[in-house]
Order: structure tokens, then C-alpha cells, then sequence
């Protein structure tokens, strides 16, 4: 399992925190020796044997890792391509979220931190967090914008339940970027005995880099897995849906520096891309620098960035992680806008092809799979990054 | 060290004063779009030593409720960098106290860095603050476009930024280094500790090649008496902005704010 967290030659962060021209930590001075702290450790930490057996075993024993390979007999007859699905909605907690939580709670842990700190838009990130901070003892604030804690009302009272302090930003769209905001304060105010457990591959490098490599564990298995399934470990496509990009990361990870793999990121268009009222990142955004780093972000003329739009409150961010950008800067990744009417279509249909619920972030992978093109010898893994539970209300309104 | 930036409104206001030096942050476009000259000029009658004017920004990470609030509103009015530099064209005909302009970087890479240099160069800004551009990205990207239009780029400390990078910031900041009070964002209202107190001498014992004012819970005449006593003045921002929105941008009232910051 150690190849977990080695690094990949190309497509790999640079020693200042750069994916091309994207990246960086552009942070104030109040969160330096913070954020610098963290960069001079975490691969060390990352790298100790011990550290290395300690996230293992909880992944294997807490999580339930290895999560299963499954391969979708009736959606690949409907797509007319063999598709497997990578099921990290079986991890403890319901999504893959909680592979960067262990990690990061075991990083905490090494640097003396007391306290977490934590932001969260569908509130699976944030479950997560209180998760492993139950686990472990440590105190948990979570911040969320309060119009998600309405429309994730079920994984707030996870939280609580937890024994978090779940606490709502108001500022702004008072959503995940605004949640951000908040946390990112409340981190400048207490720098010294908390850590600030980011949720996906956003922040101000190292952040992106260790979130990447913990979530990495999901290309890893689907390597393996896919080997002992066909005999051939790469497929042509790896599909995942990015709002920050924490699982579309982890998916892409192992197979970054294998072009006949074609890597397939899918972003919210709410609406519809030209609504008005989507969170399409690659198609609306350019250049800019938001949560401490150069990025595509969705934003004005002036550079004040735009509120984004999406059914789906984790895909509910303006910018898209500084390797994501790399990934379309250069081509390496297919980006697809998918609606809220695909996304919602997509996940009734596996709910009733294959006895799967996604979660309605995830049905916006699942969206991509008519629009693709595939053809029969096609092989795709479709990355299933959290169940659909916290979804039934906003599900419930289309049955 | 880099730097090269010698004959400026801030290094020269240095040059003559070194004490008691008051700074006074507030937001363009804010209450009102137009009121950014008026509140300027009250700041200048009232006998402030500088100005801080603040771009207004979407998501800014190092504020307070306060300021949020006030960027929000100068947004809604439509203040923006084209119509900030549109209402400071003619300012340097009646306006002679230093002007530095403070925000996040992502509306100046908008507006472009060298065009954004150049713009303060022409309506006579002085100085810049942003404070998630980092040192180190500053000079390898843009300290050069900076000192070719002779505007000055201002770097924060904090409590826990180590000496030795102290040290380099200082080495490369010309004007004066803003020390942030304490690990905080800005408009607290918690007064002065003694922690914070001796992290003041243990920069004051550093003897920095550059002068310090001391920003960020900077409320009232206490607050700005015990940091002049460490630095050689301090910033007053939040406090500013609350007056602004509770009494109103005339010049009596802003001099009445003043008044009560220095005694």
C-alpha cells in the first residue's frame, strides 16, 4: 500500500505548490506559519512507517477499505460500454470523503493540534471531520453556509450527533465558498492549536497536494481491482464529478501520467451553462485567485467572484482545484457541464438499474456516460463518490 | 534586498515624522459610491498622516464582520477599480496625504498588475496592501512592475511570524511594515494584551530598517496611545467604517472621529 503516497512524475505538484501555472499559496501573513508548518511536514509525516500503518488500518477497519469494484451489467447495456463503479458511497459515512479526514486528523495529531476546524457544503465533508474527531478526541467546529444547512438538514444533525459545533456562515451565497470564508477566519483567529482540515483539493498548497494523495487510495484499488477483474489495469475512462475535486483526484490520481486513459471530470451547470444560474467552473471561469490559490474560478469583469448555482450543494463552488485546472489547461481532462434535470434523471436511473441511490453530486458523473461517446469495447470507471440518503428530499420532489 | 524605492509621499512622510503617526483605513464607495472623495478629504482636514483606501472585494478571508459588510455594500453600489481610479483622477489637486490602496489580489490580476501600477502612478496612490499576495510570490512575479511605477508594496507580520523571516520582510519593504496586533482578523474590540504587548517590544528591539505602525484592534484613544508607544503609529479601520455608517461622512463628524482616536 505504500504507493499510496508516492508521487507521480508529471502532473505532480512543484516544491512551491504549482500544477503548471496554477496553485500556490497565496494566503495572508496571519495564516503563513500556519499553512508553512504544514507544507514542511506533511510529507514526512505522510512518509513515516508509522504514520503509514496507522492510516491503513483505520482505512481498512474504520472506513471498510478496500471498497468493492462493481461491475454495472444493466447500465453497461445501456450505455453500450462495460462500466464499473468505484464504490466509495460504501465508506463509513457514505462518501469518499472521509479518506482525506483519517489522513488529515493523523497529520493534526503528529503537529500537537487541539482543535479542527472544518467547512462543508453538502455536509459530507463535514460529517466526516466530526467523525474522526469523535475517533480521536479532538474538537470539532464545522462551518456551513445556512442555506445547506437547510437543504442538508440530516447530515447537520450527523454532526451534532458527532459532537460537533456545526456553525453557520451567513455572509455571501451562504454556501460552501462563504462556509470557506468562515473557516479560513476562524483558522487566522486561532492559529496556533487548530488545524484547518480542508474538504477537497482546493487551499493554499500543501492542501491540494496531501488532500490528492490521501484520496489517491481510490485509483489505487481500481488498479488492482480492475486487474484481477479483466486483466488490464488501466480502462479507457475514469469519470468523476469535480466541485473542488477531492474524488475526482483520488480517481484520476494513479492514471494521471497514462494518456490512454481518458480522464473525465464533471462540473454542475445547474441551469443550464448560459442560465445564469450554474457552477460550471471550466465553462464560466478564468484565471484568478481564490482560498489561497491560483485556480479557474468563476468571477466578474472586476474579479469579485460570482455566486454559484447547483442542485447539488457540493458541487456548489466557483473555482475547481489548481490541478483540475492543469487537467483542462492542457487538455489532459474531458470536462462535461451536466444540469441539475441530467444529474437528477441520472440518478434515478441507477437507482433503478443497478439498486444504487448516488448522491446527486455523484448522479453528475453518471450524467456524462450518453454524452461520451463510448462505444462497446469501452472500458469506464465511474467514480460513485457518496450515496444519495442525505439526497431523498430534494429526490423525493421528482418522484 | 531589492528595493529601490527611495522618494515617495510615505517614505518622505517617514523621513519628517516618526511618531504618532495615524493611519486611517476606510472602503471606496462606501456608504455611498460617491462618497470616497468626501470621506478623503474629511480624513485629510481632520489631519490624518495617511490613508488606507480599501478595494472592495468579494471574499475578503483577512476581515471582520465590519469591513465584509462595508466591501459588500460598496460592491452593491458598484464601486470597482475603474470607477475607483475615475474618482481619484483629480484627487492630487486638493489631496496631499500619502494615499495606499487596500485590498485582495484577485480584482488587481483582473484589472492587470501593470495596468493597475500605472493607474496608481497616474492618480497619485502611493502605496498597496494586499494581503494574500505573498512576499515571496510578489517578488518573483510582480516587484518589478511595482518599482517601475515607484509604488510601494506594504507587508504584514503578525505574532507568529518567526524573526527571521521578519528579518527578510523587512529587508524587502519599503514605506513601513504593518504589524498585524494580534492573530486575528481585523475589528476586534479586545483591547490591548499583555501578550500582545510584548510581542510589540520584541519587534521595537528588532530595530527594523523600516518604520511600523500597528493595525488591526485599533479602536479608540486607548488602543492607538499604547501602540504608539511601541511603533511609530498605528491604523485605525474598522472603528472608521463603523463611525462612517453611524454618523455619516461630513466633515465635522469625521474630525469628531479623529479627535477622539488621537486624545
Amino acid at each position: 500500500m505504500q504507493s499510496t503516497l508516492e508521487p507521480q512524475t508529471s502532473f505532480a505538484v512543484t516544491d512551491k505548490g504549482f500544477y503548471g501555472r496554477f496553485g500556490g499559496a497565496f494566503i495572508p501573513e496571519m495564516l503563513y506559519p500556519n499553512v508553512e508548518e504544514l507544507r514542511q511536514s506533511y510529507l514526512q509525516i505522510m512518509a513515516d512507517p508509522a504514520f503509514q500503518a496507522e492510516f491503513q488500518q483505520l482505512l481498512e477497519d474504520y472506513v471498510g477499505r478496500p471498497t468493492p469494484l462493481f461491475l454495472a451489467r444493466r447500465l453497461s447495456e445501456q450505455v453500450g460500454a462495460t462500466v464499473y463503479l468505484k464504490r466509495e458511497d460504501l465508506c463509513h459515512t457514505g462518501a469518499h470523503k472521509i479518506n482525506n479526514t483519517i489522513g488529515q486528523i493523523l497529520v493534526a495529531q503528529r503537529l500537537g493540534k487541539k482543535r479542527i476546524v472544518a467547512e462543508t457544503g453538502a455536509g459530507q465533508h463535514g460529517v466526516a471531520t466530526a467523525t474522526v474527531c469523535a475517533l480521536m478526541g479532538l474538537e470539532c467546529i464545522v462551518y456551513m453556509g445556512s442555506i445547506d444547512m437547510e437543504r442538508q438538514k440530516p447530515n447537520v444533525d450527523r454532526m451534532r450527533m458527532l459532537g460537533a459545533e456545526v456553525r453557520p456562515a451567513t455572509s455571501g451565497s451562504q454556501t460552501l465558498k462563504d462556509a470557506t470564508n468562515e473557516a479560513m477566519r476562524h483558522w487566522i483567529n486561532n492559529p496556533v492549536d487548530t488545524h484547518y482540515i480542508i474538504g477537497s483539493v482546493v487551499g493554499p498548497h500543501p492542501y491540494p497536494d496531501m488532500v490528492a494523495r490521501f484520496q489517491s487510495v481510490i485509483s489505487e484499488e481500481i488498479r488492482k481491482q480492475l486487474f484481477a477483474k479483466t486483466g488490464r489495469e488501466n480502462p479507457d475512462y475514469v469519470v468523476a464529478c469535480v466541485g473542488g475535486g477531492s474524488n475526482a483526484a483520488g480517481a484520476f490520481y494513479h492514471f494521471l501520467n497514462e494518456p490512454s486513459v481518458r480522464l473525465v471530470a464533471t462540473e454542475a451547470a445547474g441551469l443550464g451553462v448560459s442560465s445564469g444560474h450554474s457552477a460550471a467552473t471550466t465553462a464560466l471561469g478564468k484565471p484568478g485567485v481564490l482560498h489561497g490559490s491560483r485556480t479557474i474560478l468563476m468571477q466578474t469583469e472586476d474579479g469579485q467572484v460570482t455566486e454559484p448555482y447547483s442542485i447539488s450543494a457540493g458541487l456548489d463552488y466557483p473555482g475547481i482545484g489548481p490541478l483540475h485546472a492543469h487537467l483542462f489547461d492542457t487538455g489532459r481532462g474531458d470536462f462535461y457541464a451536466i444540469t441539475d434535470d441530467d444529474a437528477i434523471q441520472a440518478g434515478f436511473n441507477l437507482s433503478k438499474l443497478e439498486g444504487i441511490i448516488p448522491a446527486i453530486e455523484t448522479a453528475h458523473a453518471l450524467a456524462a456516460l450518453p454524452k461520451m461517446g463510448l462505444t462497446p469495447t469501452d472500458v469506464v470507471v465511474v467514480c460513485l463518490s457518496g450515496r444519495g440518503d442525505k439526497d431523498l428530499s430534494t429526490y423525493s420532489k421528482y418522484l | 534586498m531589492t528595493s529601490s524605492i527611495t522618494q515617495n509621499r510615505i517614505t518622505d512622510l517617514f523621513a519628517q515624522k516618526s511618531d504618532r503617526l495615524l493611519n486611517v483605513y476606510f472602503t471606496a464607495g462606501f456608504p455611498n459610491l460617491d462618497d470616497t472623495l468626501t470621506v478623503l478629504r474629511g480624513l485629510q482636514a481632520a489631519g490624518v498622516d495617511l490613508v488606507e483606501i480599501g478595494m472592495p472585494y468579494s471574499d475578503p478571508v483577512a476581515d471582520g464582520e465590519t469591513i465584509q459588510q462595508s466591501n459588500g455594500k460598496a460592491l452593491e453600489n458598484g464601486m470597482s477599480l475603474k470607477t475607483l481610479f475615475a474618482q481619484l483622477a483629480s484627487c492630487r489637486q486638493e489631496i496631499t496625504v500619502p494615499i495606499l490602496l487596500m485590498g485582495y489580489v484577485n480584482p488587481v490580476l483582473q484589472f492587470g498588475v501593470e495596468n493597475f501600477c500605472q493607474q496608481c502612478r497616474a492618480v497619485g496612490v502611493d502605496g498597496v496592501i494586499l494581503p494574500d499576495l505573498p512576499l515571496d510570490l510578489f517578488l518573483a512575479e510582480y516587484a518589478d512592475i511595482f518599482r517601475a511605477y515607484g509604488i510601494l508594496n506594504v507587508n504584514l507580520i503578525t505574532p507568529q511570524t518567526s524573526d527571521e523571516r521578519i528579518r527578510h520582510i523587512d529587508a524587502e519593504s519599503d514605506g513601513f511594515i504593518y504589524m498585524v496586533s494580534s492573530a486575528s482578523i481585523t475589528g476586534s474590540t479586545k483591547g490591548i494584551s499583555e501578550p500582545m504587548r510584548a510581542y510589540f517590544d520584541r519587534i521595537r528591539a528588532m530595530q527594523l530598517r523600516n518604520p511600523r505602525l500597528i493595525g488591526f484592534g485599533i479602536n479608540d484613544h486607548e488602543t492607538f496611545d499604547t501602540a504608539c508607544q511601541y511603533a511609530n503609529g498605528a491604523i485605525v479601520g474598522s472603528a472608521f467604517i463603523r463611525h462612517l455608517q453611524d454618523h455619516g461622512t461630513s466633515p465635522e463628524s469625521i474630525r469628531a472621529f479623529v479627535g477622539t482616536i488621537r486624545s
